[in-house]
């Protein structure tokens, strides 16, 4: 290909012409996403609240521990997380095939129906429907009406990628198409044999963690690696650093990450083998753990500086390096020496949110600050609120996990001690839990921060209003 | 900064995908076919080994015949499988477990929530295992035998801190009725002995149908019998090689 100017002129023509066709479906998805992790959020807050102070809002069932906190959990993965994850996905499987989103109008029902799934699951489980069966807590009829939702995204990115117009396929572009051939599988898969007749007793255990894990595994995990492999680059402008890295990458993660999920049973009554499984392929995880990691490291050699302006490049690189810390812990905490200690405490729960939020979440922001002005044609109304939302987000984030892992790990060595008396341990954590309290109002600070200037970029772009304001600049002299 | 940029996230309106920045990629890597076959079989092969084949394994697992002539596991009265789903509704899993961890791996059997450690034969009957991942609360699999007592259970969910002072379990005051105890002529079924300092003035406190179940569950839970020789068929994850 030339760069003749007209052939310059024509790419930003198509550009133009995509992001035209993504305009609805993604914003809409994203603007949903935003406003599930705000009720998500205050879901959270109250949970963590209870924990340490149970009188609090207790006089209600449907506000009792067990069901908000079930609540916050779906509400976060598939309201904020999978709507926003979808927004990202359309946009950047359309932009890297160089063709315009397919089935445009079936996506916004999408988006609708989508809502009203999460909302309608949401208040099952708050009214005690709920399954109590871990990431699957909505109710059955809810599930299949996601399931069905899940292949018309399937049917639209796979049709993107398939119509693609460019001579070669990026990175990011496979890890898109095995997210949306991975997830609606393992989703209606799950769910049927879980809620169906499929297992029962312990089968049904390994089914869930098989589940479980895998939604991070191979959903959020290869559309937030698909993010950072294309903005990284992007932001920085200069290739990636290692086509055959990424390659082993993909394909190890591949192999590896869809049999760990057992891990979540070790010790537990389930044969040993199926045990050994998870803990083995727990170990094998460093391989595409590290070769990611050195590839984006080298990649951003040389070119750190640019974290100080990017909104985009600060959030994507926490997240980026979270999915290393994250994954290598995880690995850890497979083996049983750890594990022993680890299970069934808070430090579980410091690594679950080190993995959707440290990772998952930091790089849907990121995206977002990249995708939505080039959807809108507005920029960020504010720098001093993008600097805010980052460090509130960030900050909390790092006392979240500090807090809850020392705290999971003190109770888990408590645990051990038969000596120790129960109620002592209780007493023990109580401290870390007001720590998670406190992490958790700096993250809903960030939260509805970040809420409002997507809410104020929509509504000038909806009044026809905020045209000209520049670009908002993070550091360095403005 | 060494380059002066017009936009903090990288040059507009010129993003130029697919052009300069990206270097080619492995030929094999241009074929969705090839892609979407290796993905999916990926996933299938991990569907086959972890729940698949794990479902055939324990689903062969049968009832067994007990020295004192009882059937294990025993079949749950109606009101415990009721009990169960309050259990389920109310989310007393996130809190608790219900499994006891193998033999010197952990203090589970030290700490007395079991005998032995539970294997997959002890949830052949159950729909759903309610196995947990959270110990915020004690080991639940065997509270039946540990805490016979219904009226112990009773206040305990009625307040936690009655039966349990300094406890962080929340109260499940919703699952408790008082009644007015003027012109009541019978002491109503399921009422909770309060102690002095609790009583409600003037009102007997009563279980709620909800709560009777619920602690009817509690107390079904008890899987501590000895279980005779290759019961588990080799799914006892302490038997490796029988
Ligand atoms: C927020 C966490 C939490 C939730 C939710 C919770 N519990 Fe607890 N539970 C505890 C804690 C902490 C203790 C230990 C202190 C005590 O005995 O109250 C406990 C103790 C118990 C005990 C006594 C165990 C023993 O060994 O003495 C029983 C029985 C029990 N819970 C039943 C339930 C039931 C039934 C539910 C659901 C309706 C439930 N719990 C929900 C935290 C919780």
């Amino acid at each position: 290909m030339g760069d003749s100017e007209t052939d310059l002129e024509r790419d930003a023509q198509s550009r133009k012409a995509i992001d035209a066709s993504a305009r609805l479906p993604v914003v809409f998805m994203m603007a949903s996403g935003v406003f599930w992790l705000l009720f998500g959020t205050v879901l959270a807050f109250i949970a963590s609240f209870k924990l340490h102070s149970p009188w609090f809002l207790a006089d209600q069932a449907w506000l009792t521990f067990g069901r908000v906190r079930p609540a916050h959990l779906n509400t976060m993965i598939y309201g904020w997380a999978s709507m926003t994850g979808i927004g990202v996905l359309l946009w950047l499987q359309a932009r890297l095939s160089r063709v315009r989103v397919p089935l445009r109008k079936s996506l916004i029902a999408v988006g609708v129906v989508w809502n009203f799934a999460v909302l309608a699951g949401t208040v099952a489980i708050l009214a005690g429907g709920s399954t109590s069966v871990e990431w699957l807590e909505f109710p059955p009829w809810v599930a299949a009406i996601l399931g069905a939702l899940f292949v018309v995204v399937m049917a639209a990115s796979v049709l993107t990628f398939v119509r693609r117009n460019v001579e070669h396929v990026y990175v990011s572009q496979w890890y898109l198409f095995g997210a949306v051939f991975w997830f609606p599988f393992l989703y209606i898969a799950g769910n049927l044999v879980i809620h169906g007749t499929g297992a029962s007793g312990v089968a049904e255990a390994t089914a869930n963690w098989w589940y479980a894990h895998n939604v991070l595994g191979i959903w959020f995990t290869p559309i937030g690696l698909a993010a950072a492999y294309y903005f990284i680059p992007k932001v920085i402008g200069r290739p990636i650093h290692s086509y055959y890295l990424s390659l082993l990458g993909f394909w190890t993660l591949a192999l590896f990450y869809n049999w760990a999920g057992t891990h979540h049973l070790i010790g537990g009554p389930i044969p040993l083998w199926v045990q050994t499984v998870g803990i083995v392929a727990s170990m094998m995880m460093f391989i595409p753990v590290i070769t990611v990691a050195i590839n984006h490291h080298m990649t951003m050699v040389g070119h750190f500086d640019k974290l100080e302006y990017s909104p985009t490049l600060r959030f994507i690189v926490f997240g980026a390096m979270s999915y290393t810390l994250v994954s290598v812990q995880g690995s850890l905490t497979a083996l049983r020496v750890v594990n022993e200690t680890t299970h069934f405490t808070h430090y579980t729960i410091a690594h679950a949110h080190l993995g959707m939020y440290a990772f998952v979440t930091m790089v849907l922001f990121g995206s977002m600050y990249y995708i939505l002005p080039r959807l809108t044609g507005r920029e960020w109304s504010s720098g001093p609120l993008i600097r805010a939302h980052f460090w509130t987000t960030g900050l909390g984030m790092v006392l979240y996990w500090v807090g809850l892992t020392i705290g999971g790990w003190i109770q888990g060595q408590m645990l051990k001690n038969p000596d120790i008396a129960f109620i002592e341990i209780v007493q023990t954590t109580l401290p870390y839990l007001w720590s998670r309290s406190f992490a958790a109002a700096l993250m809903s600070v960030g939260h509805f921060i970040f809420a409002y200037l997507v809410g104020r970029m929509l509504y000038e772009w909806a009044t026809d209003r905020g045209k000209d304001r520049l670009p908002p600049m993070l550091g360095g002299d403005q | 900064m060494s380059d002066t940029r017009s936009h903090p996230d990288g040059p507009r309106p010129d993003d130029d995908d697919g052009r300069q920045v990206w270097l080619t990629p492995p030929e094999s890597m241009q074929h969705s076919l090839f892609i979407a076959a290796g993905v999916l079989a990926t996933v299938i092969a991990s569907y086959v080994g972890l729940v698949a084949i794990p479902n055939w394994q324990v689903n062969r697992l049968e009832p067994v015949m007990l020295d004192n002539g009882e059937t294990y596991p025993a079949e749950r009265s109606e009101l415990a499988q009721k009990g169960k789903d309050v259990y389920i509704d109310l989310g007393c899993v996130y809190c608790h477990s219900q499994q006891v961890r193998q033999n010197d791996f952990g203090g589970d059997l030290s700490r007395g929530w079991g005998m032995r450690s539970s294997v997959p034969l002890d949830y052949t009957r159950e729909e759903t295992p309610v196995l947990g991942t959270m110990r915020t609360g004690p080991d639940l699999r065997n509270i039946g035998g540990r805490q016979p007592s219904r009226q112990w259970h009773y206040l305990h969910l009625y307040n936690p801190r009655i039966t349990s002072p300094g406890s962080t379990m929340p109260p499940f005051r919703f699952l408790f009725d008082t009644v007015p105890i003027e012109g009541r002529t019978n002491v109503p079924v399921g009422r909770v002995d309060m102690p002095e300092e609790h009583s409600v003035p003037g009102h007997y406190v009563v279980a709620t149908d909800r709560a009777r179940a619920l602690v009817e569950y509690l107390l079904s839970l008890d899987h501590d019998q000895t279980l005779p020789e290759n019961a588990n068929r080799g799914t006892d994850p302490e038997q490796v090689d029988r």
